[in-house]
């Protein structure tokens, strides 16, 4: 069943948008705002925070408390919200390089602490707005405005670092396959505890041209073409492609809840 | 009302409290750790939030994010903590959240002498991040003003919607007094909107504060550090551009009566005025007591408000006296009270660790007649 978007959810006289024509970004953020519809959650509630990067524009479009943080610091602003008033629902939409460059280490230490976030990673393998250099996840021998010759390192596996770091959920799905994405974004929504949607995305202005992704449509192509589903090959990384699907849903200790049960204690 | 001996850094966790502060996020770093042990004892009690984040990167964002859901949020650090939280400092100057940053000051630059006293961040509390953005730094000379000054650090934050940076130093930090712990202060709380929702500017020019809606409670308003109108939305027009950071301005510097502190110490009759503040004005005070007993009729003018700075009271005070000012640093303040007063000041300054001691200021005077 395709859930409509609510227009009360969109910030309908922000558009248009900032992202490029044919950008993958709109997907994702569509694939959110249906899930945050399915999930009934209480829309005075969310707190949509984000970073810098074209992702973290998302934040100015959807309707609802909104914060654009600083460069790589939206998790660090979510863990001041969600511990300050634990009510909220406390949505963060970054980029690769966002999440896991600047902000790698607050990654590091949100997962490990299972606070209840729920992350959604624009991955699209490069820095889209200051013009197409290379990120963490750009691909090895790809090519970026600061990789000329092509890249020499491999990249990083987002899903995997969440995993190892004690994030409680966590899936990976591309633009190719928008109705699985956003059922992973309301299984997030929906989990008590640090859950991270690794949304593989397309930038066809400053990636896919330099590296032969064809058209939009094309390059969601070449997405869904190279996804593997996780049941295959049982493991969150494969040289053969992008691996899909729910690499982790687990129940454990969250934050912010032990923490006010430690209140409850101490409390003169 | 009880008597108490305690540090500096205890007076501000203990006065923090009372003040309403509810959130405090920070990274451990000497001088300023023992003030975050405290507080993570204290706010539970409270029941308030404690949290020890990975850096001071994230401490900073953690408070901005705490504030916004309407906690009155602090955090504490030293000069290499305090640089990583400048960017943060911008962001709250800027998006016009009340935040309050202790940083107790230690030797530098870089690593520095982390267990020794500086005044060297004077000017980055003023200048450390990058644009015209306003900002409140106050400054207290001893355990009593350390409880004292904390509460109108949030008062002032709350009320201006601005970071104010209470500056404090090892000294200051670490040294015990005994101090009244009393609950006579009076605690502002932060103006929140009272038109209906659909009417809300979060940054409405027709106030010289807004108000400031919570997270949650249904304003639904946006918040970025890009150039904003008064939606809150991005704009890249230089006259709303402009609108923007004139109110800035004018917020804090139409209010220095109440926001500039200040202390004079014998300077009815003094030919010579001393500029200092913080550790080095209480040598500062035992040396105009040995000069007067010499004759020398010398005066203090300490400055408890750094920044911002009021020139009218400097330029009355400085006028027909020589002008002094000794600072733990290789000149910072001296550049703005030279700026102010408009003719030739004498400096002394050091950033070696040790205190500027009351015979030094002593002698450096007598050297100079």
């Amino acid at each position: 069943m395709y859930t409509e978007i609510s227009l009360d959810n969109l910030r309908v006289k922000k558009l248009p948008h900032i992202w490029c024509a044919g950008c993958g970004n709109g997907i994702v953020l569509s694939a959110i705002l249906r899930a945050i519809e399915r999930s009934k959650i209480d829309k005075d509630k969310i707190v949509f925070v984000s970073g810098i990067g074209c992702a973290g524009r998302s934040s100015g479009y959807v309707n609802f408390n909104t914060l654009h943080t600083l460069h790589g610091r939206p998790l660090a602003f979510a863990t001041g919200i969600k511990l300050a008033n634990p009510d909220l629902q406390v949505i963060v939409a970054t980029g690769d390089g966002d999440l896991a460059a600047i902000g790698g280490n607050h990654f590091i230490h949100a997962a490990k602490r299972n606070i209840d976030l729920s992350v959604i990673v624009f991955n699209n393998f490069v820095y889209g707005m200051t013009g197409g250099q290379l990120s963490p996840t750009t691909p090895e021998d790809s090519f970026t405005t600061t990789t000329p010759y092509g890249h020499i390192e491999e990249p990083m596996n987002i899903s995997y670092l969440a995993i190892a770091a004690g994030a409680t959920y966590v899936a990976r799905e591309t633009i190719g396959n928008p109705l699985m994405l956003e059922k992973y974004i309301l299984n997030g929504l929906l989990h008590k505890g640090f859950s991270l949607i690794e949304a593989v995305s397309s930038c066809v202005t400053e990636f896919g041209r330099r590296n032969n992704l064809g058209d939009p449509a094309e390059y969601v192509k070449f997405l869904k073409d190279k996804s593997i589903p996780f049941s295959k090959v049982n493991s969150v990384e494969s040289h053969d492609g992008i691996v899909v699907g729910e690499f982790v849903n687990i129940e454990k200790p969250e934050f912010v809840t032990s923490y006010y049960e430690l209140v409850k204690k101490v409390a003169k | 009302m009880k008597e108490r001996l305690m540090s500096g850094n205890e007076a501000v966790a203990i006065g923090a409290i009372k003040a309403g502060c509810r959130f405090f996020a920070g990274y451990p770093i000497t001088p300023s750790t023992d003030l975050a042990e405290r507080m993570s004892k204290l706010l539970p009690e409270v029941g308030g939030a404690f949290i020890q984040m990975e850096d001071e990167l994230g401490s900073i964002g953690a408070i901005i994010g705490a504030s916004l859901t309407g906690s009155k949020a602090m955090t504490a650090t030293s000069g290499p903590g305090f640089s990583l939280m400048q960017e943060g400092i911008g962001f709250a100057s800027f998006s016009e959240i009340p935040i309050v940053v202790v940083d107790v000051q230690r030797v530098g630059p870089s690593t520095g002498i982390p267990t020794y006293p500086s005044q060297g961040d004077i000017m980055q509390a003023r200048w450390g991040t990058h644009g015209s953005h306003p900002i409140i730094a106050l400054y207290p000379s001893s355990v009593k003003e350390s409880y004292d000054l904390i509460f109108t650090a949030f008062n002032f934050s709350e009320k201006y919607r601005v970071p104010v940076i209470f500056i404090s130093d090892e000294v200051i930090g670490h040294m015990r007094e005994k101090i009244t712990v009393d609950d006579s202060h009076v605690v502002f709380e932060r103006k929140k909107p009272e038109v209906p929702k659909e009417d809300y500017l979060p940054f409405d020019s027709r106030y010289e504060v807004p108000p400031l809606a919570n997270f949650g409670e249904g304003y639904r308003f946006h918040v970025t550090g890009l150039t904003h109108d008064e939606t809150g939305f991005p704009t890249s027009d230089p006259v709303k551009a402009e609108r923007l950071m004139e109110r800035l301005q004018r917020k804090i510097l139409n209010h220095l009566d109440e926001i500039f502190l200040y202390e004079t110490f014998l300077v009815e009759d003094a030919d010579i005025l001393i500029v200092s503040y913080g550790v080095v004005a209480r040598s500062a005070k035992e040396a105009i007591l040995e000069l007067r007993e010499k004759g020398l009729k010398v005066g203090l003018f300490r400055p408890i408000t750094i920044w911002p700075s009021s020139e009218k009271v400097l330029k009355d005070l400085a006028s027909n006296r020589r002008v002094f000012v000794f600072e733990m640093n290789l000149g910072q303040y001296v550049h703005e009270v030279e700026r102010i007063v408009k003719k030739k000041v004498e400096f002394y300054g050091k950033e070696n660790g040790e205190i500027i001691s009351p015979e030094e200021i002593e002698s450096c005077i007598l050297k100079s007649l």
